[in-house]
């Protein structure tokens, strides 16, 4: 059950994967199989249900593409 | 259901123009979010220098002022002297304070101006196309030193922040790190307090946060942070140099 929920901007992400580098149950990935409106490989989430809210994808973003809600 | 991280107050919807993974991003909103819970977004104005950041005013929620090259300190000091209950911040690169900015740094310093400098070094120009700045490393490889840094030809890196710290009208300097969550939350926390020493009116106050430039440095985002952590760190160490119980 997950304990969090993180809302992706996806047409402003630019790809950088910085979200992906410290995810404590490595669930954001970029989305290769999509590219965004800027041309980026968007940032996502491989498994929402494992979520548990930290906030460190968000941490990382350099712009401001994530919200992050916990329950 | 609540929210636990969401965009800044402190800055615009506008997107940024840096590059994919670049941390001026992060340090901008750690500087927005500070200004926003100080409740001082109102009454701020900052100073944008050239560089990189140079386009910062169109980010930032709050009054801006662009600076010429390096002289964001100097612009910074007229605005603080003529409203001083503004709380007045300048934001600028390695390329801008450590080189052609370095005698306004350094006298904002001496002067004890009551205003705060976030210093973003990255330790290469990266807005000019990734030539060779006082901070880069020994060894460093850029655009103007293609097979590393030499000391023999070019001297060693400059560390402002050990430099500013033995001048008795700096009171607060600190130098943290982006590299990862920990870090960064260090790093506002240092913002934080740079900002309140200025509220307070006990003098200036600078915040050097090492930074990375993916781009000129040829690395992903990511290994971009591995380096930082490995080469920035050892020479640029982390930690506080001066604090304002230790200035009086």
């Amino acid at each position: 059950m997950a304990k969090g929920i993180v809302i992706f901007n996806e047409d402003i992400c630019k790809g950088c994967a910085l979200c992906t580098t410290n995810c404590p149950v490595n669930i954001v990935v970029l989305d290769t199989s999509r590219i965004n409106q800027k041309g980026y490989h968007p940032a996502t989430l491989s498994d929402p249900d494992k979520c548990i809210g930290c906030a460190n994808c968000a941490m990382m973003c350099p712009d401001n593409v994530i919200t992050v809600e916990r329950f | 259901m609540a929210v636990v991280f969401q965009k800044t107050k402190g800055l615009t919807d506008k997107q940024t123009h840096y590059c994919p993974g670049c941390t001026h991003g992060i340090i901008h909103r750690l500087v927005a979010e500070v200004l926003e819970e100080l409740d001082v977004l109102g009454e701020t104005v900052g100073v944008a220098p050239v560089g990189c950041s140079v386009l910062a005013y169109e980010y930032f929620n709050c009054d801006m002022q662009e600076a010429a090259h390096g002289r964001a300190p100097a612009v910074a000091t007229g605005i603080k002297r003529a409203l001083p209950d503004k709380v007045v911040f300048s934001y600028q690169g390695d390329g801008d304070l450590a080189s052609i900015g370095t005698a306004e740094i350094v006298h904002v310093a001496h002067r004890a101006e009551k205003i705060t400098t976030i210093f973003v070094n990255n330790a290469i120009y990266g807005m000019t196309g990734g030539q060779m700045a006082p901070t880069t490393l020994i060894g460093q490889k850029t655009t103007t030193s293609p097979y590393g840094r030499d000391s023999n030809i070019t001297g060693f890196p400059l560390r402002i922040s050990e430099m500013l710290a033995t001048i008795d009208g700096a009171v607060f300097v600190e130098r943290v790190s982006v590299h990862n969550p920990a870090a960064i939350r260090k790093a506002k926390k240092a913002i934080k307090k740079a900002f309140e020493v200025q509220l307070e009116g006990k003098g200036f106050g600078i915040v050097e946060v090492l930074s990375t430039c993916p781009t000129n440095w040829g690395m992903t985002p990511v290994n971009a942070l591995g380096w930082l952590e490995e080469n920035m760190i050892p020479y640029y160490p982390l930690g506080n140099f001066k604090s304002p119980e230790e200035a009086k």
